[in-house]
């Protein structure tokens, strides 16, 4: 298998005359921890349906987990994770019923979720909470558990839309740990996050203006290069010079 | 006197104490910042004190007037922002401001030179539907009607959550603006890094004030040793160092790991017991207000 987990090539696309991404290009390799960055508005997210294989793009092509992103959408859907702050799991289902839900969304088999729902219950701590309804729920659970059920399936790759809003800073770093820990288990990482702080955690770092991606590197290297002694510094600098607005 | 003044205001929803016993005072002219997690309290505080909810216990005061006894005047001379966008969807721009001038029998023209610095940037789509507005514009026009009334006091409620870096920047450059003209503004953040642009803090968590002072003298009070760790497997370093003698705690924190010590920790020990990962570093660094939280938040 190759170690190329995302790969897209002059990725663009256009709604009318507005081109929301505009021919990206960037390869993230397995078990990176990849920051992908803008200003809202940007095109982030209308890159992000792309790779997830929600959206078509207008031209260029891509391949996440193996499969076209063009062609394969249906087989990407089944190979990667996803979770967002806005939806991730059912307020009105218990934790139990949110991990079977998933599970076998993800086909995977009866005997294989009893196993992952165990592991993952444990590894939580949740066992007492296994009948609780999830929308009573402390957010910084809520959040650890999304994360879990969105890599319930060990998927090639797991896209994080702003994970961790409103969270306190301990709980925050906890979420961190479990990140760093999949990721080093050979899961990679696509995430975005308006924390700057949260940039640095990352391998490397894609900052998008105005539909395309204008920078691309490691933390330190774009510090160095942007003469920067943060990220929040890097990102003001390059996303102050956008011409569109949100 | 102070522009609000709060003593052992306590609120409870069923058995969750949202508040719990909090007391402080804010000056007059302040911009003062409330720092917290989901769940702080932040919200509830600010629904006590624009006299939109009763204590269960302990009071407050907004310029000298009771939250409870005095709400009608108070509701005159407070403006608010709450956390989720409250101005009407189908209403415009224009409409949405008129509303609420008319609401506090002000003119839009009396208040303009107050407005004019964040009201200048959305006047150009004054006939678009509040509800069609970008997530930026919206908070720009929340933020121009909450001032309609010229105010006393603001309340501002997670103005920035969601926002991207550079509109957060430009959201309290505003707000310095606004200070300059008097107004006393009380606003939430559950982002540490936006804690320097206030006067003072007040770091909150579970309906309790863990601590309040000005942003430089809450990191000064931190004491313990702290070092920025780096090496080549991050996550085995996490593991590793926790393990190490004289390790009170270690966290991620950016591209380094933060490292806690206590005055069993030798610099030279630590190395050797960590001699297996390649490229590591450790120096110290200085404790921002997220270091002190967490520090805060264990105790």
């Amino acid at each position: 298998m190759s170690d190329i987990v995302i790969s897209v090539h002059n990725l663009t696309k256009r709604f009318g005359n507005f081109t929301a991404v505009d021919h990206i290009t960037f390869d993230v390799q397995r078990g990176e921890i990849f920051g992908f960055l803008g200003a809202n508005g940007a095109g982030k997210t209308t890159a992000m349906r792309m790779l997830c294989g929600l959206s078509y793009p207008t031209s260029g092509s891509g391949n996440v987990a193996g499969f076209d992103i063009m062609h394969e959408g249906e087989q990407i859907k089944r190979h990667i994770g996803y979770m967002s702050q806005r939806f991730s799991l059912y307020n009105e289902l218990t934790v139990s019923e949110n991990i079977n839900l998933f599970a076998g969304i993800y086909g995977l088999s009866k005997k294989e979720t009893t196993k992952r729902a165990t592991q993952l219950l444990e590894r939580l701590n949740l066992h007492s909470e296994r009948n609780t309804l999830v929308k009573s729920l402390p957010l910084g659970w809520k959040q650890k558990l999304s994360f879990s059920i969105a890599t319930i399936h060990n998927p090639e790759v797991v896209f994080l839309d702003e994970p961790t809003g409103g969270v306190d800073p301990v709980t925050r770093r906890q979420f961190w740990e479990m990140i760093y820990e999949t990721a080093n288990n050979g899961t990679t990482i696509f995430v975005t996050t308006h924390y700057m702080d949260e940039a640095e955690y990352c391998s490397r770092v894609s900052i998008m203006v105005d539909g395309e991606i204008r920078a691309l590197d490691t933390p330190t290297n774009l510090k160095q290069k942007f003469n920067a002694m943060t990220m929040d510094d890097v990102f003001r600098t390059l996303a102050r010079g956008a011409k569109r607005g949100e | 006197m102070y522009a609000v003044e709060i003593n052992s205001l306590s609120k409870s929803f069923g058995k969750t104490k949202a508040l719990d016993s909090v007391t402080f005072a804010v000056e007059r002219g302040e911009l003062f910042g409330l720092i917290g997690p989901d769940g702080a309290g932040k919200t509830t505080l600010f629904r006590l004190l624009t006299t939109l909810l009763n204590p269960d216990n302990g009071s407050a005061t907004i310029d000298g007037f009771d939250i409870v006894k005095d709400y009608h005047t108070i509701r005159s001379r407070v403006g608010y922002m709450p956390g989720r966008f409250s101005l009407y969807p189908d209403l415009t721009v224009e409409e949405n401001l008129n509303f609420f001038a008319a609401l506090f029998g002000v003119t839009v023209e009396e208040s303009y030179d107050l407005i004019a610095p964040i009201y200048s940037h959305i006047e150009p789509f004054r006939t678009r539907r509040a509800g069609k507005l970008s997530g930026g514009m919206k908070q720009k026009l929340a933020l121009s009607c909450a001032l309609i009334h010229r105010p006393s006091v603001l309340f501002l409620d997670e103005p920035t959550t969601g926002v991207d870096a550079v509109s957060r920047c430009e959201f309290w450059d505003m707000l310095s603006e606004l200070k300059t003209k008097g107004i006393t503004i009380l606003a939430s953040t559950p982002y540490m890094d936006e804690a320097s642009r206030c006067d003072r803090i007040a770091l909150c968590d579970k309906g309790h004030i863990l601590d309040i002072n000005t942003p430089q003298d809450i990191v000064n009070k931190y004491d313990s040793n702290l070092y920025a760790i780096n090496a080549d497997n991050m996550f085995n370093l996490l593991e590793a160092s926790r393990k190490a003698t004289g390790v009170i705690e270690c966290y991620p924190f950016g591209e380094s790991h933060h490292l806690v010590t206590n005055e069993e920790f030798d610099l030279n020990h630590y190395k050797e017991e960590l001699g297996d990962f390649k490229n590591l570093t450790i120096t110290p660094t200085a404790p921002t207000i997220e270091d002190m939280f967490i520090k805060l938040m264990k105790r």
